[in-house]
């Protein structure tokens, strides 16, 4: 990881995104947390907007090119800052596919021109601003040599299955940065959550389901295909000797405390497996509290399993 | 047309006798099953283009039916109905009424994107399967799906206010789709959390719930968003022939006489 990127991602600009403000919110504020105790500067996007999530770009694609475009102009034009951080997947896909659209679409880029200007704000250009993703954020501003200096506790081999979700690695195109060499994160098998928790003392298990589907996008609409899913996800975790399911995007997290609750009530299929956001364990590994970390916010009982592992 | 994964007989279609004497052959019983011919005649010529012209759909020409999204899909892996491959086949030979058989599932593509990344000639059948589904609502051809419901009441809250609060998205989506609130684990999940009482958090929801979260000075995009969803779903209509259909009505019943 070269220096300059590392220099770049110390200050980023900050999009928390409405989950991050509602039913996310311990992923908020373990996000917060780990910056802080990491010495990283993160600065609020001032005044922003919804980025569209998984469903405006069904009522028309381009009413979310111009709701994420908006995000990023504002960090841009208004903030002057050049990175853009998302720890939920939904924004960071939907700020990605934005910036890919505009710089490959001209169409794209005459509408969102069209609507910022009937606005009255100024349109967002591509490559005036970078989107990453909070696992890009600590692993490139700190790195896991940067971790394991500053891990007080650690999580004394918790064994971890690394949940990514569908919306950090596809549609590959829109991250060009990825598949790119050494160093680099991978779309087919993704590590960067993997590298982070083993620095800080997890034993991450082997998990063939790191990308698999939640059902998030039809998480109310179509409960019981997205139970079927989550119910794989928790039974796979749980048969490659997992204690936790470590989580990098609020859909995700809440899909699956949600349907392992309703897995549980409507199929009577029980799991044990505890949810827990990455930023929650890299806290707890940093010798923050448990309440700092939000623990007490997680459906599934994280807390006490922590506790009896000695880890919280 | 190699369709491995596909059985093209129906259950329906087999027929077995059991006393059955052809050209003074015996054909009873199962060893001699016949197989009922499908004749295809009502072919919708339009089809692909009315597709390509709904968002997502653009780029379904390129499709070689190598199945790739089929293989990638998640949705088939739990139902083997589900199959992208086979509708974009479909869409592609104008076989409007083969497609109708599987109208009540279509909508469910969890757009998880294994399809767009598996492809191979850049179809995106993810944004097919959007355009099938707004393709048969639009045509009338289906109810809208609690997806496409859930969809309008998410961009409507955005559209209006440029963030949403979950709590009303979840009462509206209930109310619109005529379920209760008080889901067993809607109810088990509150249950959980309060055993630990995140006073935080529930202050916090509690809050936006009274106090809808906002993006300040959104009135020009909310008029300039709702200008432009008005004008490509006009649009949309036009390319589907939707419009000259209800003008036609609408002359019809005014007593007006075709040009």
């Amino acid at each position: 990881m070269s220096d300059s990127k590392a220099d770049k991602y110390r200050k980023v600009a900050y999009y928390p995104g409405c989950a991050l403000e509602g039913t996310g919110h311990a992923y908020d504020r373990s996000t917060r947390q780990v910056g802080k105790a990491l010495g990283l500067d993160l600065v609020e996007v001032r005044n922003w907007n919804c980025c569209g999530a998984m469903e405006a770009k069904n009522i028309d694609p381009k009413v979310q090119t111009y709701l994420s475009s908006r995000v990023m102009s504002i960090a841009a034009n208004e903030m002057g800052m050049d990175v853009v951080m998302a720890p939920c997947n939904g924004c960071y896909h939907n700020l990605k596919k934005a910036e890919y659209d505009l710089a490959h679409d001209a169409d794209s880029a005459q509408v969102v021109g069209r609507l910022a200007e009937k606005a009255g704000e100024t349109a967002y250009r591509a490559g005036q601003v970078e989107t990453i993703h909070a696992l890009e954020w600590i692993k490139s501003a700190i790195g896991e040599q940067g971790l394991r200096e500053r891990i007080r506790g650690g999580l004394k081999g918790l064994r971890v299955a690394n949940y990514y979700g569908c919306m950090y690695t596809r549609p590959r195109h829109i991250f060009p940065e990825k598949d790119a060499g050494p160093g680099s994160e991978s779309t087919a098998k993704p590590h960067f959550m993997d590298d982070l928790l083993a620095a800080a003392g997890a034993q991450n298990v082997e998990f063939a389901l790191k990308t698999a589907c939640c059902g998030g996008a039809h998480t109310l609409s179509d409960s019981d295909m997205s139970t079927r899913l989550v119910l794989n996800i928790l039974q796979a975790a749980e048969a490659a000797g997992a204690e936790v399911i470590a989580t990098e995007c609020p859909t995700c997290h809440s899909g699956l405390e949600m349907h392992q609750v309703r897995a549980e009530k409507r199929f009577g299929k029980k799991t044990q497996v505890k949810i827990v956001y990455f930023t929650q364990l890299l806290g707890i590994a940093l010798g923050l509290s448990p309440r700092k970390v939000g623990l007490h916010e997680n459906v599934s009982d994280v807390f006490a399993a922590l506790q009896s592992r000695g880890v919280a | 047309m190699p369709i491995h994964e596909k059985s093209l007989i129906r259950p329906e279609n087999l027929k077995t006798h059991e006393q059955l004497v052809v050209d003074g052959v015996d054909v009873s019983g199962h060893w001699s099953t016949f197989i009922q011919s499908r004749v295809v005649t009502d072919y919708n010529e339009a089809l692909q283009e009315e597709i390509a012209a709904l968002p997502g759909g653009e780029h379904i020409h390129r499709c070689w039916q190598c199945g790739s999204c089929t293989n990638a899909c998640t949705v088939n892996a739990v139902n083997p109905d589900f199959n992208p491959r086979y509708w974009i086949y479909l869409v592609r030979m104008g076989m409007e009424s083969e497609l109708l058989r599987d109208k009540d599932i279509i909508w469910q593509c969890v757009s998880c994107n294994k399809c767009t990344y598996a492809c191979p000639r850049d179809v995106v059948p993810e944004g097919v399967m959007k355009a099938l589904s707004h393709w048969l609502e639009l045509k009338g051809h289906t109810r809208k799906s609690p997806s496409m419901i859930f969809d309008e009441v998410f961009t409507e809250q955005v559209i209006q206010r440029g963030r949403i609060e979950e709590g009303r998205i979840i009462q509206r989506f209930f109310r619109r789709t005529g379920q209760a609130l008080g889901q067993d684990w809607l109810i088990e999940m509150g249950r959980r959390l309060l055993r630990r009482l995140p006073l935080g958090m529930l202050t916090r929801l509690g809050l936006a719930s009274v106090r809808a979260p906002r993006t300040h000075g959104w009135a020009r995009s909310r008029e300039a968003l709702r200008e432009y969803v008005a004008e490509e779903h006009a649009r949309q209509r036009r390319a589907l022939g939707l419009s000259e259909l209800i003008e036609g009505a609408q002359r019809d019943a005014a007593g007006i006489p075709h040009a």
